[in-house]
């Protein structure tokens, strides 16, 4: 697994730049994803990698292909300082995790080895051994997740027909 | 502890006497919002779910703004798309081309937002309606498609931070200027998850225009919601447009706030914001000077008639510079309607502007005004991202409406007093 780090506020405009909303379909936007802040990522990024980013990741607009982009690219995971309120409830939505952990972000460089455990919220470092922790989810928002997300959840509630 | 403006109105959707910050909430919805761009995705889940019906054909609105009319093929496809649901569900708010108009100028001109309701929008700057005294905020697809369905949505109901105004705006100062100081001073994330509720004696000047735009921007600052009080200008903004019965909400004396900041209006100057994040702000004297190469006066941020009337009153008798673009953008077929009556989109012709039909074209790089390489535009828009408008090495200048067409006369970044 690999680790992309970037800084503070990645917006959702170099996430998925507007250029290529016209194309919904997931693989077009995995092959578009940080196209305007990382040009490489799309072509090396692989299953499993953990992408790592500062404080109000993907702030902007309220573009659902953000979280879907990074998702079908492949990635497990987003951990950040922070996430922009419409990023994060978007992620909880279509069941990708993210995690919030600003000690984590801190402690995690480009090259290490990093495993995470979502139902504790645990980060392990494992090139540094460091351990981290993620503030857990509450329980309704773990339900979203678990069910696969919101629309699942809803259903399984018997709210949406 | 008593409870915010805000937190009100969440507590009167989701049927509960209190709530507190921080607390998780399922809030009955008033309007459920999408665009050309959101809708289809929410429509794609919607289907993937085996959803069969819309919770209220009245309280969805569906606008196609961004793409149209239509830039390609592939946006062509989307708004069929919206097209054959709003169709299928008998949509009644459903806009297109030739009714439509940027969909957060079009909302509040139509009537559909109204004090103390509660209304999401798969578009982050749906929390322009809290000028009104609503609690609207934006949310992604899967939440409209949520929303479309059952009328319901998920809240962490938020805290607070308190904004209160003082004096009175001076010449060429407007909403923008106001939103983009504030954002200068707390940052893009100075209100990450939280309420702007903006109060104190400086509000009952300020235009509903106004108000419109500070709470549009509310999104840059991270909050959740910008929300206004009700007073005589929303009601007369509400006389004619709103039937049906509504609810102002005030915030308790007692209700607390994460921090309170104090703005004085009146010693406010003209405001920019540089690249890349609407926080990088100076006043019009710090920034004077600047070559620019393109003016967008639009947007859903400052699209409207007084926003026009502005920058109207700077170009008229005057030319747009060589080599420098001007493209202006009435927000809704009204405004359109309202500039021409006026005379105003003569005034931006004569001076070598163009006037487009209403769409959110060049705001987000889409189409109608997207930029070439390490160009610099000043805009009246709402976000300064690299690549935003245009390739990575392109610029954005934000500002408001008087600035932006003092800069198209001159091709620098221009205070209109000085021309």
């Amino acid at each position: 697994m690999k680790i992309y780090k970037y800084g503070d506020n990645v917006d959702t405009d170099v996430i998925i730049p507007a250029r290529y909303l016209n194309n919904p379909d997931e693989k077009s936007l995995a092959a578009h994803c940080m196209e305007d802040i990382d040009a490489g990522f799309a072509s090396t990024v692989e299953a499993g990698d953990i992408v790592v980013g500062g404080s109000n990741f993907g702030c902007g607009s309220s573009r659902e292909h953000a979280p879907l982009a990074i998702k079908a690219s492949g990635v497990k995971c987003v951990i950040a300082k922070s996430f922009a309120r419409i990023f994060y409830r978007n992620a909880i939505n279509i069941g990708f995790p993210i995690l919030e952990c600003p000690e984590a972000v801190d402690g995690i460089d480009p090259g290490n080895s990093v495993s995470v455990d979502f139902q504790s919220g645990a980060i392990v470092n494992e090139t540094t051994g460091q351990t981290f922790q993620a503030a857990p989810f509450p329980e309704f928002v773990n339900g979203i997740i678990e069910n696969g997300g919101l629309l699942n959840s809803l259903k399984a509630r018997g709210v949406a027909k | 502890m008593g409870m915010t403006m805000t937190q009100k109105i969440l507590a009167r959707s989701a049927g509960l006497d209190r709530v507190e910050a921080g607390q998780l909430i399922e809030g009955k919805l008033d309007l459920v919002l999408g665009n050309d761009i959101t809708t289809p995705v929410a429509i794609t889940e919607f289907k993937k779910a085996g959803l069969s019906a819309v919770f209220d054909r009245d309280k969805i609105a569906i606008v196609l703004d961004h793409s149209t009319p239509c830039k390609d093929i592939k946006s062509a496809q989307l708004c069929a798309a919206c097209r054959e649901f709003a169709k299928e569900h008998a949509v009644t708010h459903f806009y297109d081309v030739g009714r439509m108009g940027i969909e957060h100028a079009l909302l509040p001109e139509k009537g559909l937002a109204a004090p103390g309701e509660v209304i999401i929008g798969a578009d982050s700057h749906t929390c322009t309606y809290g000028a009104l005294g609503a609690f609207s905020t934006g949310v992604g697809s899967t939440d409209m498609a949520a929303g479309m369905a059952t009328g319901l949505a998920w809240f962490k109901v938020p805290s607070a931070v308190k904004v209160n105004l003082t004096g009175r705006l001076g010449q060429y100062v407007g909403g923008k200027d106001v939103i983009l100081h504030l954002i200068g001073m707390i940052g893009v994330d100075g209100a990450l998850y939280q309420s702007l509720e903006f109060v104190g004696d400086g509000v009952a000047s300020l235009e509903m225009d106004d108000r419109f735009t500070i709470c549009n921007m509310a999104i840059e600052a991270g909050a959740k919601n910008g929300v206004f009080p009700v007073d005589d200008r929303t009601v007369a903004y509400l006389k004619g447009r709103v039937s049906r019965e509504w609810q102002a909400f005030e915030a308790d004396p007692d209700a607390e706030y994460t921090r309170e900041i104090t703005i004085d209006l009146s010693a406010l100057r003209p405001t920019v914001a540089f690249p890349h994040l609407p926080s990088n702000t100076k006043t019009v004297d710090e920034a004077a000077g600047k070559p620019i190469q393109q003016v967008v006066i639009g947007s859903c941020t400052n699209g409207r008639l007084k926003d026009l009337r502005e920058a109207a009153a700077v170009l008229k008798g005057r030319k747009v510079a060589d080599g420098v673009r001007c493209i202006v953008i009435p927000a809704t077929q009204q405004i359109y309607l309202d500039a021409m009556a006026e005379g105003l989109v003569a005034d931006f012709i004569q001076a070598g502007a163009v006037v487009s039909t209403p769409t959110c074209g060049p705001c987000l790089g889409g189409h109608m005004g997207v930029l070439s390489d390490n160009e610099w535009a000043i805009s009246t828009t709402n976000r300064n991202f690299v690549g935003r408008m245009g390739p990575t090495s392109s610029m954005i200048i934000l500002a408001g409406p008087a600035v932006a067409a003092a800069s198209a006369v001159t091709g620098v970044v221009t205070d209109p007093a000085a021309l």
